[in-house]
C-alpha cells in the first residue's frame, strides 16, 4: 500500500515537472495538473497510511489514531482539489486568450508555429 | 472587550469581500456606481483598520492582540483571526495602497476591462485575510484567494503583453502553491497541528526523527513565499510582470511582494526563533544571502533599465531583498527599523507606479492603452532628442517632478525625508547589537555597505532617468492629468512625509511590534487560551 502511493506521487511528481519545463502551453497546463494530483496525494498520506478505518469517531470505540484515520488531511485535499481546480481552469482561458491573441501556444508567444 | 468590537476583526474580511458579490451581478454601464460602492467600502475597510490599529497601539507592550474564534471553536482546533500590531498595520497599509489604486483608476483605468472593481474589493480581501489568520492553511485557502484576485488583474486591459505575463505569473503562481500544500502538509505530518500558536509551541518539542521532516517542510513552505516576496534565484517573473500590467494594478501590487515578507517575519521568530530547541533560527542564513543576491540583481537590473515601468519594478526587488537580509539578521530592533522601510517602500513604490503612467502619458503618443517598453522605444530616442523644444516647465510637469523627486529620495534613503530615517533606523540598530566594546562583525559590515550601495545604486538609475525625462526636453506634449489621477499620489507621498514628521511615535509602535514578534509567548498565550463566547440564557436556543 504505501509502496505503491509513494509511487505513484513519485511518477504523477516527476511527469508534472517535466511536463511544467516544456515550452508549449498545453504541456504547462497538464504538468500543473499532474503536479495538483501528487500533491493532493501527497497532503492525504501526511496524514499516515491506514486501511480500514472510519475518519469519525464512534461512540463506544477510544479515539486514538491506530483506531482511527486522521481526518485533517483529509479536508485539506477537499479544499485543495477544489481550489487547483478552479486555477487550472483559469489558466485555461488565459492560455486560450494567449493562443488567440499571438496565434502561436510557445509560452514566449514565439518559436516555429504550432 | 466589547461584542462589537470583537467583531471587528473580521469585518476587514467580510467588507470586502461583500462588496465584491455585490458588485459581480452590476451591469458594466453602471461602472460610476460601482467606483462609488467600492470606494465607500475600501474608506470603511480603512476605517475599520486603523480602529484595529489604534487599538493594538493602546495595547499594553506585553499584550498579544485581539483574537478573533470563527465558529466559537476553541484555539487549536477551529481557525482563529488574530489582530495584533502587525496585522493591525498591515491591514492599514492595504487599504491604504488599494484605496489609491482604486480612485486613480477612476479616471480612465476601471473602464479598459470589466469587474475591475470586484476584482479590487476580493483583492483586498484577501490580502486582509492574509494579514489577520492565525492557521497556515487558512494562510493558504486566503493566499489563493488574493492571487485569484490577482490573475484577474493582470489581465485587466487586456493584450498581448498582459496575456503573455499573465500566463507566465499564473504558471509560476501555481507551481508556488504547490510547494505551498507540500511545506504545510509536512508541516502538519510532523507536529500534528497547523494554527500557529500552537505549532510555535509543539515544535521545541518535536522528536528528532521528525524534525527533519519539520525543517523540510517549513524550507519548502518558506520556497513558496519567496517567490511571491521575489527572493533572488525566485524572482525572475517580477519584473515582467510588474512592468506590464496596468498602473493602477502595478501600485497595489507593491504590497503583493510584502506579502510574501510579512508572513516570513511573522512566522520565522513566531515558529523558529530562540525558544524553537535545534531548529533556532533554522534557514536564517539562507534569508540573509538570498537577500544580499536579490539587492545586488535589483540594483544591477536598476541601472540597466531603460524605462521607468522596469525601473520601478527592481525598486521593488531591492526593497524586497533589503527587507529578506535585514529581517534575517534576527533581531528585534532591526526588525522594528525593516518594518519602518516595508511602510515607506510601499507606499513610495506605489505612488511611483501611479506617476510613472503620468509621465509616460506625456512621452509617446497613445501610450494609454499599452505600457510600452524599453524595446519598444529603443532606437527611435535619438530622433526624439533631435529638436530641442525650450517651453516652461508648466505646472503639470512640476508637480509629477516634484513627485518623481519625492519617490527617488524616499526609494534611495536619502534625507530629509522618510527613507533615510527607515535605513538609519536599520543601520543604527545593527551597529548596536553588538556589544560596545566588540568590533561588528563581518555579516554586519556587508548588511551596511549593502544598504548604502543599494541606495547609491537607486539614486543614480532614479536621478539620471529623471533628467532624461524631465531636463532633457523630448517632447512639447504636456500630459494631461487629471485631479483624481494626481490626488492619490500626492495622498501617498504626504503619508511618507507625514511619517517623517511623525517619525517617532511610528517607530515607536514598530519597535513594539517588532519586540513582540520575537517574544511571541504572549502571542501564544493570546491565541491559545482565547475565551470561548458563552451562550447567555436570553439568546439560548438559536
Amino acid at each position: 500500500m504505501e509502496i505503491i502511493l509513494a509511487l505513484s506521487i513519485g511518477a504523477l511528481a516527476s511527469s508534472g515537472v517535466w511536463l511544467l519545463l516544456r515550452s508549449r502551453t498545453y504541456q504547462v497546463l497538464i504538468g500543473l495538473s499532474l503536479l495538483s494530483y501528487a500533491v493532493n496525494l501527497f497532503i492525504f498520506a501526511m496524514g499516515r497510511v491506514q486501511t480500514g478505518a472510519p475518519p469519525i469517531l464512534k461512540s463506544n470505540v477510544p479515539g486514538d489514531l491506530a483506531r482511527f484515520t486522521d481526518p485533517v488531511p483529509q479536508a485539506l485535499v477537499l479544499t485543495a482539489i477544489v481550489i487547483t481546480f478552479a486555477m487550472t481552469a483559469l489558466l485555461l482561458v488565459v492560455l486560450l486568450a494567449a493562443r488567440g491573441l499571438s496565434r502561436n501556444d510557445h509560452v514566449d508567444g514565439r518559436g516555429s508555429g504550432s | 472587550m466589547s461584542l462589537a468590537f470583537e467583531h471587528l476583526v473580521i469585518l476587514p474580511i467580510l467588507l470586502p469581500l461583500a462588496t465584491a458579490a455585490l458588485m459581480v451581478p452590476l451591469d458594466e454601464r453602471r461602472r460610476p456606481l460601482k467606483a462609488v460602492i467600492a470606494v465607500v467600502s475600501t474608506l470603511g475597510t480603512l476605517g475599520i483598520a486603523l480602529a484595529l490599529l489604534s487599538f493594538a497601539d493602546a495595547q499594553a507592550p506585553g499584550a498579544g492582540g485581539a483574537v478573533y474564534l470563527l465558529g466559537n471553536w476553541p484555539a487549536p482546533f477551529g481557525i482563529v483571526l488574530v489582530a495584533d500590531r502587525l496585522s493591525a498595520l498591515m491591514i492599514t497599509l492595504a487599504s491604504i495602497v488599494v484605496l489609491a489604486a482604486l480612485v486613480f483608476s477612476i479616471a480612465r483605468w476601471q473602464s479598459a476591462g470589466s469587474h475591475f472593481h470586484s476584482l479590487l474589493q476580493f483583492q483586498l480581501a484577501g490580502l486582509n485575510g492574509v494579514f489577520l489568520t492565525g492557521d497556515l492553511f487558512n494562510l493558504f485557502v486566503f493566499f489563493e484567494v488574493l492571487l485569484a484576485a490577482s490573475y484577474g488583474l493582470v489581465l485587466h486591459g487586456s493584450g498581448v503583453l498582459r496575456v503573455k505575463a499573465s500566463l507566465h505569473y499564473i504558471a509560476v503562481n501555481l507551481a508556488a502553491s504547490a510547494l505551498f500544500l507540500i511545506g504545510v502538509s509536512l508541516i502538519y505530518g510532523a507536529t500534528g497541528t497547523l494554527n500557529m500558536a500552537d505549532l510555535a509551541a509543539r515544535i521545541p518539542t518535536v522528536a528528532d526523527s521528525e524534525r527533519m521532516l519539520l525543517e523540510a517542510g517549513a524550507a519548502i513552505l518558506g520556497i513558496a513565499f519567496l517567490v511571491k516576496a521575489g527572493m533572488w534565484p525566485l524572482c525572475f517573473w517580477l519584473p515582467g510582470t510588474y512592468s506590464v500590467v496596468a498602473p493602477p494594478v502595478a501600485a497595489m501590487f507593491s504590497i503583493m511582494t510584502k506579502v510574501g515578507i510579512y508572513v516570513i517575519v511573522r512566522l520565522w521568530p513566531l515558529l523558529f526563533g530562540a525558544e524553537a530547541g535545534a531548529s533556532a533560527y533554522f534557514a536564517g542564513d539562507w534569508l540573509l544571502v538570498g537577500g544580499i543576491a536579490t539587492v545586488v540583481f535589483g540594483a544591477l537590473g536598476l541601472l540597466a533599465s531603460q524605462d521607468l515601468a522596469r525601473l520601478a519594478s527592481f525598486n521593488v526587488l531591492v526593497s524586497s531583498g533589503t527587507l529578506l537580509a535585514v529581517v534575517a539578521v534576527g533581531n528585534a530592533t532591526v526588525t522594528g527599523g525593516a518594518l519602518f522601510y516595508l511602510v515607506i517602500s510601499t507606499l513610495a513604490i506605489s505612488a511611483f507606479f501611479l506617476l510613472i503612467e503620468l509621465i509616460e502619458r506625456g512621452r509617446i503618443a497613445g501610450a494609454d492603452v499599452l505600457a510600452v517598453t524599453a524595446e519598444a522605444l529603443g532606437d527611435d530616442e535619438d530622433e526624439e532628442e533631435v529638436e530641442p523644444v525650450g517651453i516652461a516647465i508648466p505646472a503639470t510637469m512640476a508637480m509629477l517632478g516634484v513627485g518623481f523627486a519625492a519617490c527617488a529620495l524616499l526609494l534611495a534613503g536619502m534625507p530629509p525625508l522618510a527613507g533615510f530615517i527607515a535605513k538609519f533606523l536599520m543601520m543604527d540598530a545593527m551597529l548596536g547589537s553588538t556589544a560596545a566594546d566588540a568590533a561588528p562583525d563581518a555579516t554586519t559590515w556587508t548588511l551596511l555597505a549593502l544598504l548604502l550601495l543599494s541606495g547609491l545604486a537607486v539614486m543614480v538609475a532614479m536621478m539620471r532617468t529623471g533628467i532624461r525625462v524631465f531636463w532633457v526636453p523630448i517632447e512639447s506634449m504636456v500630459p494631461t492629468v487629471r485631479f483624481l489621477e494626481m490626488l492619490p499620489i500626492v495622498v501617498l507621498l504626504s503619508l511618507c512625509v507625514a511619517l517623517t514628521a511623525k517619525a517617532g511615535s511610528a517607530a515607536r509602535y514598530l519597535q513594539a511590534t517588532a519586540e513582540g514578534l520575537y517574544s511571541p509567548q504572549a502571542y501564544m498565550k493570546s491565541v491559545l487560551t482565547a475565551p470561548r463566547v458563552e451562550r447567555t440564557e436570553a439568546e439560548g436556543g438559536s
